[in-house]
């Protein structure tokens, strides 16, 4: 099962706790992760990433095992060990005030 | 006894007040939708209890909710606004061609006969509509598509389609206006579209009488005067008796002609209020004096109406969308600031008091009247 942390926002919209668990077919990408996570609660199209390019929004940003995966290819592999279920994916509204 | 709701869209998050018809005590609740902008909601005529709402935010982009319980629970329906073929462009701020890019939507506005008909004015400018109770939209593409198109521009707001008015009398014409494109209008249902911005001028345009490039801000209709119609444009206060065919200034002996809001009384259709905000540079009303201008005249000649509102030290604002009329017998204004008061007026505008004073700052405000 991949983990999935959404923020307060999607939270809410989702009607969901913090983190959710999905079951993603390998392999495990931004692509196949949020594939499932729309699936799964389809009112959080659009809220993540574009409807038609797929491009992340550009105040979300993605991050895992201490690392910001914002800017690698939506199809590269993410790490073992978000794929294994031991880590979370994050998903992250960037930081900004009021 | 008849009842009142109002819609209220902040900042951060949307309000409904709710009020007998003597509108003295008040209930509020909310917020709903915390934390995220609700630049517009509004109930359908047919169907009170059918509300939509847009919610957007910086981060997470567009939600359209809808309420079939009057607000009391709320579902999101579809959020895809995909304009129509090939996207083109429109001027960019330093005069480039740029593409079209959704970014919310500003103003909802439910058909005056079918519940599950709403139309979405977006930002880059365009009119979406759905048949669907907002399960689908699809873009009524001839606006964009008329042949000014490309020469669009933003405004420093963004290039907005804010106002929406549906001809009661003739189910085939509705107005539009955009930011900074000007008034549209047209009579075949959406198909095609005619620019009515005839006798506007705008000395921050080159070509101050410009077929396009106005910075409307707001026009308003009385339902039984459909050819008549009121515009605040960003300076002037202008009025149309023929359709928008040709519009002729009516600012008069107002203060100052800048602001946002128009609208016209229920029940006397050449009653209008406006309010004046100082200028173009300073969004805030003259002297720090908060007042509402009615002409009871249809333009020209305004008064003043300060009872119960800040004379002193008042420095919001009142934007486009953000004032509304109800429809008692004796008629209700309404409306709210930047600075999250909400006003109201039981007497067509002789005194004023507020519903709340602390909201988020105050996007929308739409009222419902209810039997």
């Amino acid at each position: 099962m991949i983990r999935v942390y959404l923020p307060a926002h999607l939270r809410h919209l989702a009607g969901v706790p913090a983190e959710v668990q999905l079951e993603v077919d390998s392999p495990v990408t931004q692509r196949s992760v949020l594939n499932a996570l729309e699936a799964r609660y389809p009112m959080l199209r659009g809220t993540i990433r574009d409807h038609v390019t797929q491009q992340r929004r550009p105040f979300v940003r993605f991050f895992a095992c201490e690392e910001d995966l914002s800017h690698q290819s939506p199809d590269a592999a993410l790490p073992v060990a978000v794929a294994h279920g031991t880590e979370p994916f994050f998903v992250v509204g960037a930081i900004a005030g009021g | 006894m008849s009842q009142v709701r109002v819609l209220v869209g902040t900042k951060k998050g949307a309000f409904i007040l709710s009020s007998d018809g003597k509108r003295e005590k008040w209930d509020v609740s909310g917020p709903f939708f915390a934390g995220w902008e609700i630049y517009h909601a509004k109930g359908s005529p047919v169907d009170p209890n059918r509300l939509y709402a847009s919610q957007t935010s910086g981060w997470f982009g567009q939600l359209i909710q809808r309420s079939g319980d009057g607000g009391q629970t709320w579902e999101p329906v579809d959020n895809q606004f995909a304009y129509d073929g090939v996207t083109g462009t429109h001027q960019w701020y330093d005069g480039t061609p740029h593409p079209w890019e959704f970014k919310r939507v500003w103003h909802l506005e439910p058909s005056l006969t079918d519940p599950d008909t709403v139309y979405a004015g977006v930002e880059d400018a365009a009119l979406f509509r759905s048949t669907d109770a907002g399960k689908s939209w699809h873009e009524l593409s001839g606006l964009r598509g008329h042949g000014s198109g490309s020469q669009w521009q933003p405004g420093a707001g963004g290039m907005g389609l804010h106002t929406i008015i549906l001809d009661p009398s003739n189910s085939a014409r509705i107005y539009i206006a955009i930011s900074a494109a000007g008034a549209f209008r047209t009579d075949d249902g959406g198909a095609t579209w005619l620019p009515i911005n005839r006798g506007l001028r705008s000395e921050y345009i080159p070509d101050a009488d410009a077929e396009v490039g106005h910075c409307v801000h707001h026009i308003a209709m009385h339902p039984k005067r459909p050819g008549v119609l009121f515009m605040q444009k960003h300076w002037d206060i202008m009025r149309s008796d023929n359709a928008g065919d040709l519009w002729h200034e009516v600012s008069g002996n107002l203060p100052t002609d800048f602001g946002f809001v128009i609208d016209v009384h229920a029940h006397e259709p050449e009653t209008l209020y406006v309010v004046p905000i100082k200028s173009d540079s300073e969004h805030f009303p003259p002297d720090g004096q908060l007042r509402v201008y009615r002409s009871r005249t249809g333009g020209n000649e305004w008064e003043p109406l300060g009872n119960g509102l800040p004379q002193s030290n008042c420095y919001v604002n009142v934007l486009r969308d953000a004032m509304a009329v109800d429809s008692l017998d004796s008629c209700g204004i309404y409306f709210g600031t930047t600075g999250g008061q909400v006003y109201a007026s039981a007497d067509s505008g002789d005194h004023w008091a507020p519903i709340v004073r602390d909201l988020p700052p105050v996007l929308s405000v739409e009222v419902q009247t209810l039997p």
